[in-house]
């Protein structure tokens, strides 16, 4: 929460004005009944329609302040909301982009994907809405015991002492409310990720017939959030009537104390028709209240999970350059070894080297350590054993992004975006059209030629409106990278067409 | 509903739906979701009893203050205690009693709308599973998820809450306004100046805001899709080094994105403080008024007390108008994305005449088959094929030849514009289609593992197979002792993108749990297209074993995987070029020959 917080600190100056205004006009609305009351008992006993509509006036003139000055607050809190938003989700997606390919598998990508967006959105609306009624609520409630007090502290005594049993009410619903509401969120994520297995494998469920048992399976989860919704909002819908109650007790409790009071001479009914009034505001305030504190929860958990990405420490450091061995091979492993998850070494003493123009093939059984072997020069990964070097230079030593630049990489299954072909080729390289064009020649993607628009059509999301051998082609041609030395024909070429001139 | 939908071709086909939805009239939609609540009648009717009962109480609060007010009077000491006891009772007793109904009432509610809202899941869900495989290939699966998870939880938190709402409201609303002509109906002209204030006031709002949300919903969605997309390429991303390229495009986004927001926030804030001004407004107004009217004694003290309490309530409900409205707007259109989606032809049905496949010899003829996924543009021209039973046949051609929409056809997945596809014979369309899908196994180059344990996933179709079953299966996909090396066995489970899992260990998990079905047909879509050649021949073996007298179809860019099969298709634009197996086609020197050629030297 703190990390977050502090991404508010550039707007500090500007949210100070900003919740002044608010705190004005949060006043005003507070005057009102104030206004009224003194209305009743001190100016109508005076018999003047003029004073009356002089106060009237007054009232009026605090209306339009409360609201100027609370639109006022809300744009800023929302203007506020959003730059620090930008802030964040500029932070978190570059932070995102920088992770190590191992703390990608230790995040997963659905759930990077669900900080990105859903835990940054909750953060924002957190953000906004507690400017606006995390303000608010309070200085109606403190302000509204304030006002109560000067009025009539006999009276404001009685309506606080049922302050203490709501809050209880409140915070006990509202621990209780977190704890069920992350129960539902959880059987709400296994609802979505059963959903998004079965789009994904409609053609296998249907081949195999087991659309009936996918029905049952997702019945079983669909009433497991059910389930678990109606526990939490159970929970949370005890807090309103207890609230409503409580403080009815207390407005009783204010009339009767009140009788005694206006009997001995001590106070005024007017001062009792300002309560009622206050009364309104103190019961907006307390639900309020509540609401911030399931948001405030709400946010606070998606803060912490963005704050996790954010405190990882992304990809590995460079080490200092070492004197390159000279004269030596373009690339070399010197006994690496590599496990992914700690296990089984997926790798182990691997040494080999390639001269400069030369081809290196790798082949081998299934889950060999192929493309662990590319992971590794790639440094996706780093070995837990052992030296790769490029052109005799520890690829520890070298930039990331210098190492990449080195390498033209062709996988299996590559990343298309949404955007046009000639895009996806250049991969915001900048590299020029007439290149990219070449590029996609090279990679036989002359299937291009017959789309609509040619190398400036648009294609879906991944791909999905290409076939299969189609999709390949513009990432290989965007493999062919601007001065790429080593080039690195990933065994993954085999997809595509038989016959595909070898271009070496 | 009429209109939406596509037209159907001859052929029974529907032309790709593309992506524009008309909006449809909210009566429709409105009739639907009727149609859900209606299951439920008796919860319904008894929420509307309790609505009515706890606010007409909660109504009573205010008289009853004003009554208690009266009785204490404006002069020290002569306050009428008994009176002001008994009332006090009273208001003691109404405020608990209309807490206990609220709370009765709100438990009704979630347990109608849980009820409702796990139907239309339950409903989408189902219908889901009976769309026709066109339906994914043209639709995102962000886009479908969307609307089983985002939209249905819109309409929900609206029938929890906004429903509610309107019931109460109308009751306050009227009932408060009975109240106020029954204390003074001089200080209700009041309301002439504020209702219709509040009421221009939110067709201006709702105007303007309307497309200001839908929007940023747009620019949201698009956030998302773009996180998808880098997020699940980050691979890519890094090894071209675009990590701060794509930083850029996605700030771009963002920004459009917070923009939007901004812009409907922007308006959105004015809602709270304006409906705050309204009702300070007509407190303002009531306070001149009923001070006048006190003066002249025309009003008790008490009376103007419970006209304001009233007065606050019946300005609450006509103020919040703007929100619900906006609720009900957006509540209205997640759920009309339900009801398209339900209303989306499934599959059509079998033909009357359909019947179960039956035990099946396995031969297999397509007879001049055409059909094109936009039917404007064909993929297979005139295509025959006539594979015998027990045969092995192979289809191999240039990518985007069409190989894999054989398959499609196949599996009935699509049927086909024209011509005929015959199973022993019989025209497959005279074939339920559960029954003749069952007449295959079908394994495809894209793995699809899902989240349980991996034996669970090896006897996905199969769910009674004993666990030397799934063993023997695993075993004769070669992938047993990478499993029996797993800390957890075959009880590890998969989460999704494992990368200590390489993608042909994946694929040989999907075979295995081929392996345990008993099927005629075996079709194979570059199945074994990430295992290497020496894993591929032994697997090979053991499905050849296994589909002994079984007619197989496999796909294959690698050539020496087919070179024992009976026929081999060479397909080109949609049309078999050639045919005949691998010995004749290499002696013919043309489109194989080159092909294998290729792939050899």
């Amino acid at each position: 929460m703190r990390t977050v917080l502090s991404y508010l600190r550039p707007s500090a100056k500007k949210m100070a004005w900003g919740l002044t205004i608010k705190f004005l006009g949060t006043v005003m609305d507070l005057l009102l009944p104030w206004i009224l009351a003194f209305v009743i008992d001190t100016v109508v006993p005076r018999r003047s329609l003029a004073q009356i509509a002089l106060w009237g006036g007054v009232m009026l003139l605090c209306s339009v302040l409360a609201v100027v000055g609370n639109i006022a607050a809300n744009r800023s809190a929302a203007r506020i909301a959003r730059d620090a938003s930008e802030r964040i989700r500029h932070d978190l997606f570059s932070q995102t982009a920088h992770l190590s390919c191992r703390q990608i598998d230790g995040f997963t990508v659905p759930s990077l994907e669900a900080r990105l967006t859903t835990d940054t959105y909750n953060v924002h609306q957190m953000l906004n809405m507690m400017q606006r009624v995390g303000v608010r609520a309070p200085i109606l409630l403190l302000g509204g015991v304030a006002v109560t007090l000067t009025l009539e502290p006999v009276l404001t005594l009685v309506l606080l002492s049922v302050l203490p049993l709501i809050a209880l009410v409140v915070f006990f619903v509202s621990r209780k409310g977190v704890g069920l509401f992350s129960d539902m969120q959880r059987s709400v994520d296994a609802l979505v990720r059963t959903v998004r297995e079965d789009v994904t494998g409609i053609r296998i469920i249907k081949a195999l017939s087991r659309t009936e048992g996918e029905k049952t399976r997702f019945d079983g989860v669909n009433r497991a959030v059910s389930r678990r919704e109606t526990a939490a909002s159970t929970t949370m819908a005890l807090s309103n009537p207890a609230i409503n109650f409580f403080l009815g007790a207390g407005l009783t409790g204010v009339i009767l104390v009140g009788a005694f009071r206006v009997d001995s001479g001590l106070t005024q009914p007017g001062t009792i028709l300002a309560f009622l009034s206050y009364f309104t505001i103190i019961l907006g305030a307390m639900l309020s209240i509540t609401r911030v504190f399931v948001m405030y929860s709400k946010g606070a958990a998606s803060a912490a999970r963005i704050q996790e990405v954010l405190a990882a420490k992304g990809e590995p450091e460079t080490l200092a350059a070492a004197a390159p061995d000279r004269g030596a091979a373009r690339l070399s492993f010197e006994g690496v070894t590599f496990s992914y998850g700690g296990g089984e070494p997926a790798v182990e003493d691997i040494s080999f080297s390639v001269g400069p123009g030369q081809t290196l093939g790798i082949i081998g059984a299934t889950g060999s350590g192929k493309s662990t072997l590319c992971n590794l020069m790639l440094r996706f990964y780093t070995p837990d054993k052992g030296v790769i070097r490029l052109d005799g230079r520890d690829i520890r030593a070298i930039p990331l992004k210098e190492l990449r630049s080195r390498f033209g990489v062709v996988f299996q299954n590559d990343l298309l975006f949404g955007r046009t072909v000639a895009e996806n080729i250049d991969f915001d390289r900048g590299i020029a059209p007439d290149r990219a064009e070449a590029a996609a020649g090279w990679a036989q993607a002359d299937f291009v030629a017959g789309l609509e628009g040619g190398f400036a059509h648009p294609l879906a999301a991944r791909g999905t409106d290409l076939s299969g051998g189609q999709r390949q082609r513009p990432a290989a041609a965007g493999g062919q990278g601007p001065g790429r030395r080593p080039r690195h024909p990933h065994p993954r070429r085999r997809l595509l067409r038989p016959g595909l001139p070898d271009r070496r | 509903m009429k209109g939406s939908y596509n037209m159907q071709t001859p052929g029974g086909h529907r032309r790709p739906s593309g992506s524009q939805e008309r909006p449809r009239d909210t009566r429709y939609t409105l009739r639907r979701l009727w149609g859900y609540l209606c299951r439920h009648r008796w919860m319904l009717l008894a929420a509307a009893a309790l609505a009515l009962a706890s606010n007409l109480l909660a109504l009573l609060g205010p008289m009853l203050s004003g009554l208690a007010i009266d009785a204490i009077g404006t002069v020290p000491g002569q306050v009428d205690f008994p009176r002001v006891f008994f009332y006090a009772g009273w208001m003691l007793a109404f405020y608990l009693l209309s807490a206990l109904l609220g709370y009765l009432l709100s438990l009704l509610m979630i347990r109608l709308s849980q009820r409702v809202v796990r139907q239309m899941r339950g409903d989408l869900f189902s219908h889901l599973m009976d769309l026709p495989v066109r339906y994914f290939d043209s639709h995102q699966t962000g886009d479908i998820v969307s609307r089983i998870s985002y939209d249905i939880d819109t309409v929900n938190t609206s029938l929890s809450s906004d429903l509610l709402q309107i019931g109460t409201s109308a009751i306050t609303v009227v009932g408060s306004f009975g109240m106020m002509l029954a204390i003074s109906p001089a200080l209700l002209a009041v309301f002439a100046v504020t209702v219709p204030l509040s009421i221009l006031w939110t067709r201006y709002m709702t105007r303007k805001v309307r497309p200001l949300f839908s929007r940023r919903s747009a620019e949201l969605g698009a956030l998302g899709g773009l996180s998808e997309e880098a997020v699940s390429g980050l691979r890519t991303v890094k090894a071209y080094s675009g990590e701060e390229a794509v930083t850029a495009r996605f700030d771009a986004q963002d920004k459009r994105a917070l923009d939007a927001q901004y812009a409907a926030d922007y308006y959105g804030t004015m809602t709270g403080p304006s409906v705050n001004f309204i009702n300070n407004l007509s407190l303002t107004l009531v306070s001149v008024l009923g001070a006048t009217l006190f003066l002249f004694g025309k009003i008790t003290l008490g009376n103007l007390s419970s006209f304001v309490l009233y007065s606050r309530k019946f300005s609450g409900p006509i103020n919040e108008i703007a929100n619900i409205a906006s609720d009900l707007q957006s509540a209205f259109a997640a759920a009309e994305r339900v009801f398209r989606l339900i209303d989306e032809p499934s599959e059509p049905a079998d033909a009357p005449d359909a019947l179960p496949a039956g035990a099946v010899r396995g031969e297999v003829e397509l007879d001049r088959v055409s059909f094109g996924y936009d039917p404007t543009a064909p993929v297979l021209k005139d295509f025959s094929l006539r594979a015998p039973p027990g045969s092995l046949v192979a289809i191999v051609g240039p990518t985007g030849a069409g190989k894999t929409t054989v398959i499609n056809l196949l599996m009935r997945f699509y049927d086909p514009q024209s011509g005929e596809i015959r199973l022993d014979g019989r025209e497959t369309r005279r074939i339920t289609r559960d029954s003749l899908r069952r007449c295959y196994t079908l394994v495809l180059q894209d793995t699809w593992l899902f989240s349980g344990t991996i034996a669970e996933n090896i006897a996905y179709a199969r769910p009674d197979a004993t666990r030397e079953e799934v063993v023997a299966a695993a075993k004769a996909a070669h992938i047993h002792r990478f499993i029996s090396q797993l800390p957890q066995g075959y009880d590890t489970p998969l989460t999704g993108d494992e990368a200590a899992i390489s993608r042909g260990q994946k694929q040989m998990l999907t075979i295995a749990r081929a392996m345990l079905l008993q099927s005629n047909m075996l079709i194979l879509d570059e199945a074994t297209s990430n295992v290497d050649t020496r894993t591929e021949r032994r697997i090979q073996g053991a499905m050849r074993q296994l589909m002994e007298g079984r007619t197989c179809f496999v796909i294959a860019h690698r050539l020496s995987t087919i070179q024992n099969a009976d026929v081999i298709l060479v397909v080109k634009d949609g049309r078999v070029v050639e045919q005949g197996n691998h010995a004749s086609l290499l002696q013919r020197g043309g489109a194989y020959a080159e092909l294998y050629w290729a792939q050899f030297q």
